[in-house]
């Protein structure tokens, strides 16, 4: 029987991650808005457009500032312990393989891919195995930045007890900076994530039940044999 | 009705009020309560063991200081809050020698200064020195008692206090200043003595203070009680 495409514990902790990070989001939505600001004190940073801006409250969870961060420190947990699992099983199964980005089977591709999405070029290079090379890009890029969400976190809730992480990230408002660009970035992936899944509704499927016969999949039957499994 | 009916029922019956339970569970306007207490345990604990009472907030320079108008000041009242006349501060509770100070009397005691980074709970940070004498000097004159854990702030600010753990007010950057940036402590920020720290979030710095206790067991604080975080610590 060939591997299943999406193994159960990615299906769950993908769709759990889904749920912990619209929590975490929203929460800490609720917590800029009680200071909408980035920089410090009389030294806000000029890059920064959305001074003063409060996000819209239909965007925010917890009602209240005291509300909101007691959610974002309980979930961070959930969040923090799915991701590990999800990281383990990605790496102790070898799945991290097929899902992860190897410049030389997939950089090629990957270009490809933009320009087709783009509308730049008719023929979209076929995927190489599991996802094709934008799709590894993306995803490994979103695996790295994860990391980076949970340390600028550490650093501006424990600016004194980790005072070398929140030093080593440029400091307290520094780390505060990092954290929001990376949900933004996470935001802006997620939108663009949706709108490639809306365009190719099979991968739902197999996101979800873990099965996938799609003409993709029919097309490349034996997908699990990539060049660096292949004996 | 069959058993298996009935057991299928009343499982079923026992998912819905857990599922209501959960619903429960997560209430902002509540967050002492449910999973959202239950996990304030948890982030208790787990800063408790990241606290190290020797590790010091980095010491900051002159240049990093805010300006002061950059450097907030709140308060409950609706006016700023006068000295009542004649103003002492009491050091009482699992002591062995009770003490009335005065700002004079403080100010003979050996001083101290810190200037390190100022973190609020809404995500704002600024800079300023503070002068004084630090609260572990206090705990020593007055001998406490080892069966204080917890210590109690009161203020003349309309009732505003808060409550600590033990160790991070004895902490070496805890201190009750009675200056800033080189001055005396203006009015707006706590005159004539404040709890100033580096190891908590600005609402645990009671200012407007009259009164430090020394206690066996936790209390409150007055935005502790509507919600906010007990420990609080940085
Ligand atoms: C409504 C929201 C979402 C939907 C409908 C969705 C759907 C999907 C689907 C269908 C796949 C499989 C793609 C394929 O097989 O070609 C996938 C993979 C993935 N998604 Fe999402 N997703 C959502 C939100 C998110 C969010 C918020 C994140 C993280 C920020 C995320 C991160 C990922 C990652 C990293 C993968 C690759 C997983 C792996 O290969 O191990 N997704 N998603």
């Amino acid at each position: 029987m060939p591997r299943s495409k999406q193994p159960w514990l990615i299906r769950t902790t993908h769709w759990a991650n889904l749920v912990f990070l619209v929590v975490m989001a929203g929460s800490g939505l609720r917590i800029l808005a009680a200071y909408p600001f980035l920089g410090e004190r009389g030294r806000d940073y000029g890059w920064y457009l959305l001074q003063g801006m409060r996000p819209p409250d239909a965007l925010t969870i917890g009602g209240w500032l005291a509300g909101a961060r007691h959610w974002h420190f309980a979930f961070a947990w959930l969040f923090v312990a799915n991701a590990l699992v999800y990281g383990v099983y990605l790496f102790a199964s070898g799945e991290w393989r097929r899902r992860l980005f190897s410049p030389r089977r997939d950089a090629r591709n990957a270009w490809g891919t933009l320009l087709h999405d783009l509308r730049l070029r008719r023929e979209a290079p076929p995927p190489v195995g599991l996802y094709n090379g934008m799709q590894r890009l993306t995803y490994t890029g979103v695996l790295a930045a994860a990391p980076l969400l949970v340390l600028s976190g550490l650093a501006m809730y424990k600016p004194v007890q980790l005072s070398l992480l929140t030093a080593l990230l440029g400091g307290y408002d520094a780390a505060r900076a990092i954290h929001l660009l990376v949900l933004a970035g996470l935001a802006l992936f997620t939108v663009v994530h949706v709108v490639q899944v809306v365009l190719h509704p099979r991968t739902l499927a197999g996101m979800t039940v873990g099965r996938d016969l799609g003409p993709e999949e029919r097309r490349a039957p034996r997908e699990t044999r990539l060049p660096e499994e292949a004996p | 009705m069959s058993s298996t009916r009935r057991n299928f029922l009343s499982g079923g019956l026992r998912s819905a009020g857990l599922l209501a339970l959960g619903g429960l569970a997560c209430d902002g306007d509540r967050p002492h309560a449910g999973f959202l207490g239950l996990m304030e345990n948890v982030n208790e604990r787990f800063q408790r063991a990241l606290f190290d009472p020797g590790r010091l907030a980095p010491e900051l320079s002159e240049g990093e200081e805010s300006a002061p108008e950059d450097f907030p000041a709140y308060k409950i009242s609706r006016e700023l809050p006068v000295a009542p006349a004649g103003w002492a501060l009491a050091v009482r509770g699992l002591v062995a020698r009770p003490l009335t100070l005065s700002v004079a009397e403080l100010r003979r005691l050996p001083a101290t200064r810190t200037r390190v980074r100022h973190h609020c709970v809404e995500g704002w940070s600024a800079v300023a020195s503070w002068d004084g004498v630090r609260l572990a000097e206090l705990a020593r004159l007055a001998g406490v008692d080892r069966r204080a854990r917890y210590v109690e702030f009161r203020s003349f600010d309309s009732g505003y206090w808060s409550s600590w753990d033990l160790e991070s007010a004895l902490h070496p950057q805890t201190i009750l200043a009675y200056g800033m940036n080189g001055a005396p402590l203006q009015r707006e920020h706590g005159a004539p003595l404040r709890l100033y720290s580096a190891v908590k979030l600005g609402y645990k710095m009671v200012k407007y203070l009259t009164e430090v206790s020394f206690l066996p067991v936790r209390t409150g604080g007055y935005w502790e009680d509507q919600g906010y975080e007990w420990f609080a610590g940085v």
